[in-house]
């Protein structure tokens, strides 16, 4: 478990990340490191675009599945990593 | 009012004549009733007969006195309307009621005249009974005033009869209600409210992908099902178990150990985005001076491997993965025969740089290492204290799997070459090691422990010396490397520390086939050729690297001088002429036998602090990219310039078949045989 906590705080202190968070499979945040209100909007958004990337990558072929999602903006980009149960979520300045 | 009596009047009279009446009398409102007595104006009949004339009675002629006017008497009341219309709400318009209400009441009295047998009545003489019944017996005092005393008696029982009578009168005029109410209990409520069932609000959708996963798990359970049938009962626990872990994942949502692989995805994608220009590199980077530079080449840096525990550690061994390309593994220990501690074992990848993998802390310094071929989670590592050990990354162990121990037949010098061999006959993982101590050992993974075999001692010379009390001891050289034939299973190489290379064979375990002086000093590193059968590579620290034929051991082939100890060597996967070597000075140089057999193509310094010695070199197998590992404990990745790695050209159609062996070989037969004539001449 102690690797877990590990890579994220590495991905935490990385250069350029602004954050990561936790997501559940119901979209409910678990572990953040940002603040309540951008979290909770960040993980009802980002879930709701990842179940849909999801669902068009299955529909395409039932036997693929969505490994992740980068979602590169003008200031930052998102990277989203789906799993069964969960969805992490980091936010990184790739510019930095 | 007492009735007047209404006399009628011959015409002219003022009852008739009402329009000639009309307008001398004043305004009649329209309640009155012209029949009224009205005569007030009529002096005729206040004075009886005398004819007064007023004065502004109308003057009519004699003619006009006698006609007769014809008046109807009728039933109607004047003073009723004659057209009412009323709102009828069934028709919804207004209609005209047909026959209104002659009826003039003139005067109204409400008489108390009742009934004598009505209830009332009785109710009323019976309370009057009481009365007459005294006033009878007034009168009958007063009748028989005499017969005083006698009548009494008769006026007491009269007097007494009625009272039994006596009923409870409802006084009709005096009516007194009385009412009186129960006293209302306070309300007083209460209520309970169960508890609404749970609910849980479910929704779903039916996809394409939703169907087939369901499939899936369906056809899960049934294969689940049909090896739970195949085998013991005791699976069934283990089978509650995952159930039990199943509720557990259901009821501990929060466990983030869960999200291990996609957190090792975002790291990677992280480091990816961080270190973005050298992924571009690494793909596309094209050095374009190469065209211009024709025998000349660079090195491009790309990523930097370090890990902040093994900072203080040489890199003494790299070894590339040969399944997953990325992958690398790295061995950190010492080199210094003074500065002796632990050691690492570090398993990185291309696509995390920031972060090994794996790591694994030894207690003493690993000194080589080696993946196996086909099973690439074990890894063989030699230790300087002389074990050899053997890790798998599989199982979450921190320590090797297998150790050989003091009784178990370990080195007692540092082992500075581990490889792995093919699986024995009873398909026991099959490994060799070469150390100082002299010993070639062969080491066999049987169950749990590692069982050695000798294969060869390295004796110095072939006679025995004569020790101190007369003994005849065997000297035995230190081995410092060694290197399996590819195709000739038996056949191998030892270099030594006295700078010979012995050429041996598995199978004698006490002669060598064949032994070379090679180097004046010790031969750090010896390999051979992938393509070529006959030619190897030796490198040592009297700052020579030499190509040999072993079939003719007694001259190199090639030398080249590198003007400081080199550290190693090795050749390129992708071709027979290409080789690389890194020496003491921080310099890797890269030869191309083919373009140039005197000159390094390229000779590049590649540490940051001078001084730093480079001390192992790997080609990765895929890539155009090589490991260079230095003593501070980095791992530098570099790529070949277009002009380092050459190939043949391909014919179009032949692209994708891969590395042409034939060629290869030929190429360097070709080069060998241009050497190789002086040398034969030189012989003769």
């Amino acid at each position: 478990m102690s690797e877990v906590e590990e890579t994220i705080k590495r991905i935490q202190s990385h250069k350029g990340v602004l954050g990561i968070i936790v997501v559940n499979s119901e979209g409910i945040p678990i572990r953040t490191s940002l603040d309540n209100s951008t979290t909770v909007q960040y993980a009802g958004l980002i879930h709701q675009l990842t179940m849909k990337a999801r669902s068009t990558v299955r529909d395409i072929d039932p036997q693929n599945d969505l490994t992740f999602l980068r979602l590169r903006s003008k200031k930052h980009e998102i990277m989203v990593a789906p799993d069964k149960e969960y969805l992490l979520i980091v936010i990184q300045n790739p510019s930095e | 009012m007492a009735p007047k009596a209404k006399s009628v009047k011959p015409p002219g009279s003022t009852i008739g004549a009402k329009p000639s009446k009309m307008k001398g009398r004043p305004k009649i409102r329209d309640d009155d009733d012209m029949t009224e007595i009205g005569d007030l104006g009529d002096d005729s009949y206040v004075h009886g007969k005398t004819l007064v004339k007023p004065d502004d009675q109308l003057d009519l002629s004699e003619v006009e006195l006698k006609e007769e006017f014809t008046r109807i008497l009728t039933a109607n009341n004047p003073h009723a309307p004659q057209n009412i219309v009323r709102f009828n709400f069934k028709e919804r318009t207004y209609k005209q009621t047909s026959s209104v209400e002659q009826i003039a009441i003139h005067f109204a009295l409400d008489g108390n005249m009742l009934h004598k047998d009505s209830d009332e009545a009785r109710r009323q003489r019976a309370k009057a009974g009481m009365g007459e019944s005294k006033s009878e017996a007034a009168l009958s005092e007063a009748g028989e005033e005499e017969g005083g005393e006698g009548e009494d008696g008769e006026k007491e029982e009269v007097v007494e009869a009625p009272p039994p009578k006596k009923e409870s009168l409802r006084n009709q005029f005096n009516f007194s209600e009385r009412a009186s109410q129960t006293f209302n209990n306070p309300y007083r409520e209460r209520g309970t409210a169960t508890e609404p069932p749970p609910r849980a609000n479910f929704s779903s959708t039916a996809n394409q992908w939703e169907i087939y996963d369901a499939y899936y798990e369906d056809l899960q359970k049934q294969e689940k099902a049909k090896d739970k049938t195949k085998q013991i009962p005791t699976y069934r626990k283990e089978d509650d178990k995952t159930k039990k872990k199943l509720v557990a994942m259901e009821t501990a949502s929060d466990d983030i150990s869960r999200v291990t692989r996609a957190a090792k995805i975002v790291e990677r994608m992280v480091n990816q985005n961080t270190f973005d220009d050298i992924a571009q590199d690494f793909s596309y980077f094209e050095d374009a001076s190469d065209e211009f530079r024709d025998q000349e080449g660079t090195l491009l840096p790309l990523w930097k491997f370090s890990y902040d525990k093994a900072k203080r550690l040489a890199v003494t061994s790299i070894c590339w993965n040969p399944k997953y390309f990325d992958m690398f593994v790295v061995g950190h220990g010492s080199y210094d025969f003074t500065k002796q501690g632990r050691g690492m074992l570090l398993f990185y990848t291309l696509k995390n740089p920031s972060h090994p993998e794996y790591i694994y802390s030894t207690e003493s310094g690993v000194m080589c290492l080696d993946i196996h071929p086909i099973y690439q989670y074990l890894v063989c590592v030699g230790f300087y204290d002389g074990s050899v050990g053997v890790f798998n990354t599989q199982e979450k162990r921190p320590g090797p799997v297998y150790k050989s121990t003091a009784k178990s037949g370990k080195h007692t010098d540092p082992v500075w070459q581990v490889k792995w061999q093919k699986d024995d006959l009873d398909n026991n993982l099959n490994l060799y090691s070469v150390s100082s101590d002299g010993r070639v050992v062969s080491w066999t993974l049987v169950k749990d422990e590692l069982i050695y075999a000798d294969v060869i001692k390295l004796t110095v010379d072939d006679l025995p010396t004569e020790g101190p009390d007369g003994t005849q001891l065997q000297l035995l050289g230190c081995g410092t490397s060694f290197d399996f034939h590819k195709k000739i299973d038996y056949l191998f190489l030892v270099g030594t520390e006295e700078g010979k290379i012995h050429k041996c064979s598995k199978a004698y375990s006490s002669q060598f086939l064949d032994t070379i002086d090679a180097h004046h000093m010790a031969v750090d590193a010896v390999r051979w050729n992938p393509f070529h059968p006959d030619i190897f590579i030796s490198c040592s620290a009297d700052w020579t690297v030499k190509i040999w034929d072993h079939n003719y051991g007694n001259q190199a082939m090639f030398t080249f001088d590198l003007n400081s100890a080199v550290g190693d060597v090795a050749w390129a996967p992708f071709s027979s002429t290409v080789f690389a070597a890194v020496t003491a000075d921080g310099k890797v140089h890269v030869f191309d036998l083919n373009i140039n057999k005197y000159e390094a193509l390229c000779e590049q310094s590649v540490v940051q602090k001078k001084k730093t010695k480079l001390t192992h070199i790997e080609f990765n197998p895929r890539h155009m990219i090589i490991c260079v590992g230095d003593e501070r404990g980095y791992v530098t990745s570099l790529k070949l310039s277009p002009n380092l790695r050459k190939v043949p050209k391909k014919k179009k159609g032949e692209e994708n078949v891969g590395i042409d062996h034939e060629i290869e070989i030929a190429k360097l037969d070709k080069i060998l045989s241009l050497v190789r004539e002086p040398d034969n001449k030189e012989k003769k």
